[in-house]
């Protein structure tokens, strides 16, 4: 029987049989530490003898130079971005993640569907529509979400890039200047997250505390799922 | 206000689409539809299907890679039309004018399920779309649009023929197979859309004068509800 499965209508003509890889989505609002937890993670599969390729949410070859344009213009419509979006979120699941799987690799994924379906929520988008929409997604082996209020990330994001237009939602004029702005859409985000942390059987992990700490929870989190007799093979 | 709750409210414009395979005339007729109504004086806004400017590029640059899988390529249509529903389409029909669409939800519906798409799911994603006031389907049989296609044209599209679904190694072959495909999935849809077919073998004249009538019927209907505001 195939270990994959679709949330709902899927993609025509993939064979959910010839999916051998393991598919880990790592989630969580912007500049919560997710690369430099998936950096770590990489290199611990790798050294485990695991292939691993790495997916990063924006964006796919297709989408990227017209996403681009359309977000710095400022004039993308809701349904439009939505669907842009996943475009986007299709392109890369097959065109980069549904052939690594096939190719017995580990697909560490940087966010998944999860997060593009937050956002839009927070601005006003139905949620069944999109659970329809995300029908082709492939349920993922873990998801790993990395929590943190809004508050934690702040230093983050302003010692990292500075805050960006729409990472602040200034699109909702939740507040007049950015930091303001940042705060109440991020605690937006995370609270859609959170919901669907139940629904999507999201693995919470507190991210509020050192990087060493958060990554031995998603080891101990990973190695159920990892198969036993490899790393026995690889000790010999 | 949601897009949901948006377009049951799109004041008192009305939306005229017309459907059908390639080759089977609705754009000549639509053409002729629309010289008519500027010339009775209405209001109207033309939308052609596939022309945000926003998404163009992002079409482009799939179909000149053969980058596109049935999946992103409806996924982009459906960008496409939900940048014109949201800039074009809806704001026109709020503004009281006579929306005329070249192409509408239903040659998504009919092209991607065409191409193996599930029906339940693209229905779902063009769930936003306002529903037409007049979806006009123009039914010819395949050889009538075939022989008007293949003579009139030198060069078929790889999309447009379907060739990135291996029907046919042959071009023109591929081309006849997915029509086909394409208008069985037109002619199931009459019912469930409740689409006014029009027989598209009639002369253009009489083809013109059947589509004038239907919709003058509709527009005078449309008047004794929301009085006559859409003249200039």
């Amino acid at each position: 029987m195939a270990r994959f499965k679709f949330y709902g209508e899927g993609i025509p003509d993939v064979d959910l049989e010839s999916l051998s890889g393991r598919l880990i989505v790592l989630e969580g609002p912007d500049s919560v530490g997710r690369s430099t937890q998936l950096a770590l993670v990489r290199d611990w599969l790798e050294s485990r003898g695991h292939a691993v390729s790495y997916t990063g949410l924006s964006r796919s070859e297709l989408t990227q130079q017209g996403l681009d344009q359309a977000k710095s213009g400022h004039t993308l419509g809701r349904k439009t971005m939505s669907l842009f979006y996943a475009t986007d979120f299709a392109d890369r699941l097959e065109n980069q993640i549904i052939p690594a799987l096939r190719a017995g690799y580990y697909v560490l994924s940087d966010r998944y569907f999860y997060s593009v379906c937050a956002r839009d929520i927070v601005r006003g988008a139905d949620r069944e529509w999109l659970e329809g929409v995300y029908g082709i997604a492939l349920v993922p082996d873990l998801t790993l979400y990395l929590r943190a209020e809004a508050e934690d990330i702040v230093p983050r994001a302003l010692y990292g890039k500075g805050f960006n237009y729409w990472e602040a939602g200034m699109d909702l004029a939740l507040g007049d200047n950015l930091y303001d702005s940042f705060l109440a859409y991020q605690a937006r985000v995370i609270e859609q997250l959170d919901r669907m942390a139940e629904g999507y059987n999201f693995v919470t992990i507190d991210a509020s505390r050192e990087p060493q700490e958060i990554f031995t929870d998603l080891q101990n989190t990973i190695t159920p799922i990892l198969p036993k007799e490899l790393g026995a093979e690889l000790e010999v | 206000m949601n897009l949901e709750q948006e377009q049951r409210d799109h004041g008192s414009g009305v939306l005229i689409v017309v459907e059908g395979i390639d080759g089977s005339g609705k754009s000549t007729q639509i053409h002729l539809l629309h010289r008519w109504l500027v010339s009775e004086g209405y209001r109207v806004f033309f939308s052609e299907w596939n022309s945000s400017e926003l998404v163009k590029g992002t079409t482009k640059l799939g179909k000149k890679r053969k980058a596109l899988t049935p999946t992103t390529f409806s996924l982009i249509h459906s960008t496409d039309f939900a940048d014109r529903t949201e800039h074009q389409i809806i704001p026109a029909l709020k503004a009281g004018a006579i929306v005329l669409a070249d192409r509408y939800v239903y040659t998504a519906f009919a092209r991607d399920v065409a191409r193996g798409v599930s029906p339940k799911w693209v229905r779902n994603l063009y769930e936003f779309s306002v529903k037409p006031d007049l979806a006009f389907y123009f039914r010819v049989p395949l050889e009538v649009s075939l022989d008007r296609i293949l003579t009139g044209r030198a060069m078929l599209k790889y999309y447009e023929a379907g060739m990135d679904l291996g029907l046919s190694r042959d071009i023109n072959e591929s081309f006849k197979i997915f029509q086909e495909r394409i208008m069985n999935q037109y002619d199931s849809m009459v019912d469930e859309f409740g689409l006014t077919v029009i027989d598209g073998t009639r002369s253009i004249e009489e083809q013109q004068a059947q589509m004038r009538r239907i919709v003058a019927g509709h527009l005078k209907n449309h008047d004794d509800i929301y009085g006559p505001g859409r003249k200039e």
